[in-house]
């Protein structure tokens, strides 16, 4: 690793290098571009930046006539208002007809600058999967956060891209080779198998570093898409190993941990732990204590492994 | 260019669009008679006299943008998609099955169709990103929203109206078909939405009232709205609800109802008279 990166940072950037390179690209906000770093691209392009204050779903029908003019739009607010407050606005007036637009969410998960549980989303992956012709991805660093941004660009059809708040650990270097819908193995293992999105990368590579100690080898598979989900990826990670652990910030309910379990379900039946939040709604406190009461952390990663491996020694005891 | 191209009078083309919506639900048996009648002269007006279409080119960057707010509307809207020759007549007879173009609700699979629609209070953010959308191609084009009274119950048609005076889309024109009944009964009743011209010019739109069975004043609206700078144009367009086909006309039982073969028969002969459409 080498350091630590806001992915709202790197996006602001990203935006600001992809506006140069292709003219089409254009940017609705409601009243957070400051936020999420999308005031980058209003600065360098301000023809092509429009703000349509508090009105997310004014903003989202907006980019999706933007759209239909043959542009490319990023909307822009908060993961939970990016999503939610305007889910009739993406279902209708964006994925049915398969406008590409790329729905930003920023501040996703719980960590939404001590504002608590209005601000977090943790059901937004979850309703976004479940939106026929809708493409879910989840960057987990700075480096691929910048390279979605072109990616999601050149994708022609609706993405919702989540982003996070806080400076995160970089995984990855800038010889990464980003491709949506394709999951990458992050490091090879052999006892238990992660499955990661979002930032939630950062801390299983604390976990597997934190059960290499004990002898114990994670195997993790970083899913930044987790829709369409790398299905053979998942299904010869879990034959690695034969147990899987998801990891995201988001509702264990939906999310990757569901999307994961489907696929399991009906083509590889593997025991599995989901990491994440267990169906409930958080409240506003200081960053490390919401991760830490809520089960986000490393640590909580790393027991989940090591609850699968007493589960497999239990049935295989004579 | 606009798809006229004949001198036949807007008025018969508006029947003839009633008949065509009338057969085409009776047909299907399902679908939306009464608001779909009512905005048979915005329709044929703007299709056969003010927009600049190439039914032979859907996809002419230049051309004007429609967008059916109230998507309930669709049948009268592919009559007139069919009469300008986007597809022929025909297929208005698959309206509303598997595997036509012709959705329940407007889709933009089907040729002519900018936008698809069909959740009500969309419409107009939509068009509005298109205005804004055509001014940064420098595209003279314009963009019109139809939309109806009880819709603008929808909070977002709020959102979208406050802002499309702030980017002074005067390329944007909302016409709402204000037939005064919504599903369940009077707009008034369900939820007032009076006044309506005073809300818009509160919001800093260019607000003009019309027969809205009367072309003719439809038409002058649109070009008055085409010389009002800087700011959007809505036309107030007082419509009767299932207009034309007296036992639909003002009443909120036809807002969706299956019309029999008899009942067709009755309405093509009030519409018509003389030629009567199988």
């Amino acid at each position: 690793m080498t350091g630590m990166v806001a992915l709202r940072d790197a996006y602001g950037q990203a935006l600001v290098e992809l506006g140069e390179r292709d003219e089409r690209v254009v940017a609705v906000d409601a009243d957070l571009a400051s936020s999420s770093k999308m005031n980058l691209f209003a600065e360098a392009f301000p023809d092509r930046f429009f703000q349509m204050g508090v009105a997310e779903q004014n903003m989202t029908g907006v980019a999706a006539g933007l759209a239909a003019m043959g542009f490319i739009p990023f909307t822009n607010s908060f993961a939970c208002f990016a999503t939610l407050r305007t889910t009739d606005q993406i279902r209708v007036s964006i994925a049915q007809p398969r406008l590409p637009v790329v729905i930003g969410g920023a501040y996703s998960g719980l960590l939404a600058g001590k504002t608590g549980k209005s601000h977090q989303a943790i059901e937004d992956i979850a309703v976004m999967r479940a939106l026929p012709n809708m493409t879910v991805v989840a960057p987990g660093d700075g480096v691929e956060v910048r390279k979605a941004v072109f990616a999601v660009a050149e994708y022609g059809g609706p993405v919702y891209l989540r982003m996070t708040r806080d400076p995160s650990p970089v995984v990855f270097d800038e010889s990464y080779d980003f491709k949506i819908g394709r999951a990458v193995v992050v490091r090879e293992g052999s006892d238990v198998t992660v499955i990661t999105t979002g930032i939630m990368l950062g801390r299983a590579v604390e976990a597997a570093g934190i059960l290499a100690a004990e002898g114990i080898s994670l195997h993790l598979l970083h899913a930044h898409t987790v829709k369409p989900l790398d299905v053979a990826a998942v299904v010869a990670a879990a034959e690695r190993t034969g147990l899987v652990v998801t990891a995201e910030e988001h509702n264990i309910i939906g999310g990757l941990g569901g999307a994961v379990a489907e696929v399991l379900g009906e083509q590889r039946p593997t025991p599995m732990q989901r990491v994440g939040v267990a169906d409930v709604y958080s409240e506003s406190a200081p960053n490390d204590d919401l991760l830490q009461k809520y089960g986000l952390t490393a640590g909580h990663i790393a027991q989940a492994a090591r609850s699968l491996m007493e589960r497999r020694a239990a049935h295989t005891q004579p | 260019m606009t798809v006229s191209g004949s001198n036949e009078p807007l008025a018969a083309i508006a029947n003839d669009l009633r008949q065509l919506v009338v057969a085409t639900l009776c047909h299907t048996q399902a679908g939306h008679p009464g608001g779909s009648l009512s905005a048979a002269e915005i329709v044929a007006t703007l299709f056969f006299s003010v927009m600049r279409l190439d039914p032979r080119r859907p996809d002419w960057e230049e051309r004007d943008r429609f967008i059916l707010s109230k998507g309930h509307a669709a049948p009268v809207y592919y009559a007139a998609l069919a009469r300008c020759g986007y597809f022929p007549e025909e297929l208005l007879q698959t309206y509303d099955e598997l595997d036509s173009p012709l959705q329940a609700h407007p889709d933009m699979q089907c040729p002519g169709v900018d936008m698809s629609s069909g959740s009500l209070g969309q419409g107009l953010s939509v068009g509005l990103g298109m205005a804004l959308g055509l001014r940064l191609k420098a595209i003279t084009a314009r963009v019109f929203v139809v939309l109806g009274d009880g819709e603008l119950q929808e909070g977002q048609v709020w959102e979208a109206a406050m802002a499309a005076p702030k980017f002074g889309a005067d390329n944007l024109v909302a016409i709402v078909d204000d037939n005064r009944i919504q599903l369940m009964g009077d707009t008034a009743a369900i939820m007032p939405v009076d006044p309506i011209a005073e809300k818009w010019r509160a919001f800093n739109w260019h607000v003009l009232e019309v027969d809205g069975h009367n072309p003719e004043a439809i038409r002058s609206a649109c070009a008055a709205a085409e010389q009002a700078k800087g700011r959007p144009t809505v036309i107030l367009a007082h419509t009767v609800k299932g207009r034309g086909v007296s036992f639909m006309e003002n009443t909120h039982l036809w807002h969706s109802a299956q019309i029999t073969e008899d009942m067709k028969q009755k309405a093509l002969a009030e519409l018509c008279g003389r030629e009567v459409r199988s």
